[in-house]
């Protein structure tokens, strides 16, 4: 490669659980690779050290919940060439969204002793309601070569591979038998996007969404064959009402079971 | 690869003994030898070393969006190819989901590429006669006398076929109604018919190819009795009466190829389109979906760059997308796609159906989506104008 001033990684976190930060470190074998292309400007998960921006590539974790969250998250973007979303929670609200069906004031007062101290929004939103992002990467976590892929692809200056099809594709590749035809089992399959590296399904179990919609999901279908299995209402929507409760057709379609 | 004899040899017969010592010698011979098996709740094709990897006393039970392994409850006379398919075909051998295709190295200011070349050598023992028609059909598409991939070529090149042909039809089977089954006629080295009535577990034996017969004489084998050809045709004939529509069975309309082409506008799209999920897994488990993308990668450093195929699916969003946004953006029109290329103008493409009447779109499809229930509403709507 030609000598050039190495890009200006940060990585940021809102509300969320650092996993999908920890999944950058778990990347272990390629992680000394990915120290060597970008100089890792901003990541409290694994320095301390600090460099004052701008950056050229951000990766944002957590959701916005907070005041705060808006002030900063606008202040990231203004200093980030490329701003690139990581993980349910950035991309969809996170499990904490489903403090939206509810009144939150309620969650605060069962939870702290002094609920006046709390500061937050009734809402938890993802990333992109607040600010123009560049690319986002689903999961919960984030699966790791998939981070990598992106932080490759805009390092090589070529488009990250990183498909919007269903969990399904991913299971026929994988040669694992679909639970949903051969168990009867309810799965959400049908309507995910792939990435995860088919982690339940290649174990026999039935896929949690963790990856959020996929390209024009019929949610409606999928939610008719739950029914025709048995599920009720309520277990219907709290199928679609987990890590990624606030991504938009889950929301549609929990709403519809209420 | 099959060549014909001239003349047609005579039946054989061997027991399971003989179907043992057949794994073992294709083994020996350096193949690959991959067949059905039991893993989870379905058979799935893969590696066997032997008869006892086969799934023997396994039945299945077959539906739109349904299938059940069932123990056919006869214990150690359990049949060996008691059920119909695997939950997906040979497509996964012959045109893997993910290939290699090149591998490019940094040189100074040139690239050096490295192709691909290394294919095994497979021998598919369990091959039914619908998916014999299947790998006829991707041979079409793949090494056509004009357009010839290398890899599938070198794949498809180097196998030896034991098809075993069908005495019970699932209720999702339609191939007679194709003309693709239940008997393999042609295209294979060795064809087994299991006589599961038979207390002594024999299979009658046809020889296919040059290679076929040579194989055979390094196994316990001996001629088959008139009453074991008249117990194998009898099989097939009890799956051919299982798929006829009139008994209960499955039929494809007559001429899918013209309905399909007439109805290019209907209701019916709409219809389907609330059901579907366009999730893909029809394309993946149908044998004859040969469509994929190219992914390109590189390593950190940007020294290092490969091209890799995969499947993909005429349901994604992306695979309808050129300049300025996807082409087929309803879902409607994506089923359309599928159904109208696999049934009617695959004839103007391939000169064949791209359907062999298998059956596992309609069983894999999670909600039960059915090629042959659509094909035949829309022929029916013709009849009614």
């Amino acid at each position: 490669m030609v000598a050039v001033r190495k890009p200006k990684l940060a990585v940021w976190k809102f509300s969320s659980c650092d996993g999908c930060q920890l999944s950058l470190l778990d990347c272990e074998d390629e992680l000394l690779a990915v120290a060597d292309a970008v100089e890792i400007a901003y990541f409290l998960e694994a320095t301390r050290a600090q460099v004052k921006g701008p950056y050229d590539v951000s990766l944002v974790e957590g959701s916005v919940t907070t005041p705060e969250d808006i002030r900063r998250i606008r202040k990231i973007r203004k200093q980030s060439k490329v701003l690139i979303t990581i993980g349910a929670c950035a991309t969809a609200g996170g499990i904490q969204a489903l403090r939206n069906f509810n009144r939150v004031y309620d969650f605060i007062t069962a939870v702290y002793a002094e609920p006046d101290y709390i500061e937050t929004l009734a809402t938890s939103t993802p990333i992109q309601d607040h600010v123009p992002v560049d690319f986002e990467l689903r999961g919960c976590p984030i699966n790791k070569y998939q981070l990598l892929e992106v932080v490759n692809a805009l390092l090589n200056g070529r488009r990250p591979v990183v498909p919007a099809h269903s969990q399904c594709v991913e299971c026929k590749a994988h040669g694992t038998v679909c639970v949903m035809v051969s168990q009867g089992t309810p799965c959400l399959g049908p309507v995910t996007q792939a990435g995860c590296g088919n982690l339940c399904p290649s174990v026999n179990r039935a896929c949690y969404g963790c990856f959020g919609p996929k390209e024009m999901p019929n949610t409606a279908s999928l939610a008719g064959w739950f029914g025709d299995h048995g599920l009720g209402p309520p277990h219907v929507r709290d199928f679609f009402r987990s890590f990624n409760a606030g991504a938009e057709p889950f929301r549609r379609e929990s709403e519809a079971h209420e | 690869m099959v060549e014909p004899d001239r003349k047609d040899p005579p039946i054989m017969a061997i027991d399971r003994d003989g179907l043992d010592a057949l794994i073992q010698c294709l083994a020996h011979d350096g193949y690959q030898v991959i067949g059905p098996r039991v893993e989870n709740s379905a058979v799935v094709l893969g590696p066997v070393a032997g008869v006892a990897d086969l799934p023997k006393g396994w039945t299945d039970e077959q539906a739109g969006g349904h299938y059940r392994l069932v123990a056919d409850g006869r214990g150690e006379d359990g049949a060996l190819f008691g059920f119909t398919l695997a939950a997906q075909g040979w497509k996964r051998y012959l045109h893997p989901p993910r290939t290699r295709l090149w591998q490019a190295h940094r040189e100074g200011r040139s690239w050096r590429v490295e192709a691909e070349d290394a294919a095994p050598r497979y021998a598919f023992l369990g091959v039914r006669a619908c998916e014999l028609s299947a790998i006829h059909v991707l041979d079409r598409v793949f090494d056509n006398g004009q357009f010839t991939d290398p890899g599938y070529a070198k794949r498809r090149g180097g196998t030896f076929i034991v098809a075993v042909n069908c005495g019970r039809a699932a209720a999702t089977c339609f191939c007679a109604s194709m003309a693709t089954g239940p008997k393999a006629e042609a295209g294979f080295d060795l064809a087994l018919t299991e006589l599961s009535d038979s207390a002594s577990a024999r299979f009658v034996v046809e020889v296919g190819s040059r290679a076929g017969a040579a194989v055979l004489t390094g196994i316990p084998h001996g001629p088959a009795t008139a009453a074991d050809i008249a117990a194998a045709e009898r099989a097939v004939a009890n799956a051919t009466a299982q798929m006829q529509r009139a008994a209960g069975g499955r039929e494809m309309v007559d001429d899918a190829a013209g309905v399909l082409s007439r109805n290019v506008e209907h209701p019916q799209w709409d219809k389907v389109a609330a059901r579907c999920l366009g999730c893909g897994n029809c394309t993946a488990v149908c044998p004859t979906c040969f469509c994929t993308s190219m992914e390109d990668t590189t390593d950190l450093s940007g020294d290092v760059a490969e091209r890799w195929r995969r499947w993909d699916s005429c349901f994604t969003l992306d695979f309808s997308y050129i300049h300025g946004g996807s082409v087929r953006r309803a879902t409607a029109s994506r089923y359309r796609q599928w159904i109208t290329h696999k049934l009617s103008y695959w004839h103007e493409q391939f000169g064949t159906s791209g359907c062999v009447g298998c059956g596992r779109c309609i069983t894999w499809c999670p909600v039960g989506i059915d090629i042959t229930e659509e094909a035949r509403t829309l022929a029916e709507s013709e009849g009614r104008t």
